[in-house]
């Protein structure tokens, strides 16, 4: 019963699995980010046979090597928390999690073991066309790693190419290319990886500048910072052109997380968007969700309330019916359990039929207050404006760069040196900032509409949850530590 | 042939290993983490919940656990 699972437990649980993905994704946008940088530098390299490019990134490659060895297998920990804090969860999801995860593994050992070993002992030892590709390798070998752990956190995001078997109470993948290249999946690769590599574009530059600063491999810092500016810039455009895209699918796919994003509690149409304040852009929200100025955005209450058209041509349920029909799946998956038991298979076929119709409703059954379906409205309003105000910085920043850097004026203008340092900070606070409205703006369930936290989550004692929670936050915070000493001590070493 | 090529890259990675001088640093890091992970974080404090079940017990631990909570 829901009574003996301490509420705490479950904030225990999500805040360890919060704390130990927040400090994970510090190391993986780098990871991306540099090896596109450092990939290009060595390109050209290969290409000039210029000796200036190889010193260039074989610094940058240092760098690379160091948060790759800091943050190597600390997204293990994650998968640690799933048998422990939420096994209903681990077992529910079935092979559909399972799969996607086992590939990234195999696929982030072999790949990422090979060509980094390669990357590093290899400068003298094979031809400069096969280091060049390990290189590259080593790169898209963390990209693929990051396309199936998005997948699976995709899957939770908008479940499809699955059946739920209630015998063996797993959800079955029917479909793997389904799940594999869902639309959702598919934007949030893009979305995330280009957005990474405006992380580690952010990072060159902001490393480069404070050379710029300290007087100090002035050819070394411009070129970094020329060839930095341009990866971040298609990034950041790309980004944002996934962001929309993104914003389109969560309108379709997860209405109440776009609700709460724009703080909305009575929507229509024709729905300005909110900048801050009371400043909006008229029309444009509906332009965004609907791809028409005229279209429909619920809001919180009109989600819980219901009532309203659906793009299907179908009415929206109210939350209270989503809840009725939910607790008459979870009831039937009693009945069929019990006539299978005692061999009664026309009672389990009739039950199984309710279980079906009331399938998409699923997880509404454990809710017990419709507010619980509400995320936190002023994070997510605030979280998005973060992620989205940055990330129009990021464009008017990487282009000034680049206009500079092409008028030969880069190296005096030394405000922008300060700013491009702090411009660090703000590529993971932006990063972060998108996480918040992916993850926080799904609760609260942990698989969209069929399983919530309170479900999903084990039936544990909180104190054991919060002395790994502690363990975790000193783990990181020494790896944490150690990566920025290491760091900036090979910095201000300079290029060797 | 085979055995050449094992052989080669068995000199690689030890060369490699050998020369290493600020990744020595780094390996020693990963080491470390690592054997904190797997062999005190997992063996002491990450069982699996489900952990000595057989496949039919967890479904209808799973299963009974999952009707329950609704109420």
């Amino acid at each position: 019963m829901l009574e003996t699972i301490d509420l705490s437990m479950i904030n225990w649980a999500r805040a360890q699995f919060a704390l130990t993905a927040i400090y994970h994704w510090l190391f993986v946008p780098l990871t991306l980010g540099l090896a596109v940088v450092m990939g290009i530098m060595e390109t050209l390299y290969v290409t000039s046979g210029n000796e200036f490019w190889k010193r260039t990134a074989k610094f940058w490659m240092k760098l690379f090597g160091i948060n790759f060895a800091i943050g190597v297998a600390t997204g293990l920990i994650l998968e640690f928390q799933f048998g422990t804090n939420w096994s209903n969860y681990s077992w529910f999801v079935g092979d559909i999690f399972g799969a996607p995860l086992a590939i990234e593994g195999i696929l982030a050992f072999f790949m990422e073991a090979t060509f980094v070993a390669v990357m590093f002992f290899g400068w003298n030892k094979v031809s400069k066309k096969f280091h060049l590709a390990s290189t590259w390798l080593t790169g898209l070998g963390a990209t693929i790693s990051a396309w199936w752990i998005l997948v699976a956190n995709s899957w939770m995001q908008y479940p499809v190419g699955m059946e739920f078997n209630p015998e063996t109470m797993r959800n079955e993948m029917v479909d793997f290319m389904a799940v594999a290249f869902s639309p959702v999946a598919v934007t949030k690769f893009l979305h995330t990886v280009l957005s990474s590599w405006i992380v580690g574009a952010a990072f060159v530059i902001g490393v480069s500048a404070w050379y710029l600063i300290r007087k100090r491999e002035k050819e070394f810092a411009l070129a970094s910072m020329r060839v930095a500016a341009s990866v971040g810039l298609f990034a950041a455009l790309v980004t944002a052109a996934t962001g929309d895209k993104s914003a389109y699918q969560v309108a379709q796919v997860q209405p109440m997380k776009l609700a709460v994003m724009e703080a909305l509690y009575e929507g229509g149409t024709h729905e300005p968007l909110t900048v801050v304040g009371t400043l909006k852009i008229p029309e444009m929200l509906s332009l965004l969700a609907t791809h028409d100025t005229e279209g429909y955005v619920p809001g919180i209450n009109n989600i819980l309330n219901g009532g309203y058209r659906l793009p299907d041509g179908t009415t929206a349920l109210s939350a209270d019916e989503k809840i009725k029909r939910g607790k008459e799946a979870i009831a039937a998956l009693a009945d069929f359990r019990k006539a299978k038991a005692s061999g009664d298979e026309t009672a389990a076929e009739t039950a199984l039929q309710t279980l079906d119709e009331n399938m998409p409703y699923f997880g509404y059954g454990y809710i017990k207050d419709t507010k619980a379906l509400v995320p936190h409205v002023g994070m997510m309003f605030w979280a998005f404006r973060v992620m989205v105000g940055l990330g129009m910085y990021f464009i008017a920043f990487f282009f000034l760069i680049l206009f500079l850097s092409w008028k030969k004026r880069l190296e005096r203008v030394n405000w922008l040196h300060h700013v491009a340092l702090w411009t660090i900070p703000l590529a993971y606070i932006a990063s972060h900032a998108g996480w918040l409205v992916a993850e926080v703006g799904r609760q609260p369930w942990t698989i969209q509409d069929m399983l919530p936290v309170n479900a999903a989550v084990s039936k544990l004692d909180a104190g054991s949850v919060q002395t790994t929670f502690f363990i975790f936050l000193v783990m990181f915070t020494v790896l944490l530590i150690a990566e920025i000493g290491i760091m900036v001590k090979t910095i201000r070493k300079g290029v060797e | 042939m085979i055995r050449k090529q094992i052989i080669g890259i068995y000199r690689f990675y030890r060369d490699g290993f050998r020369e290493m001088t600020w990744g020595r640093i780094l390996w020693a890091i990963i080491l470390i983490k690592l054997f904190v992970m797997f062999f005190i974080l997992k063996l002491f404090f990450f069982p699996s919940f489900l952990k000595g079940m057989n496949t039919e017990e967890k479904q209808e631990y799973v299963g009974t656990e999952l009707i329950n909570r609704m109420y």
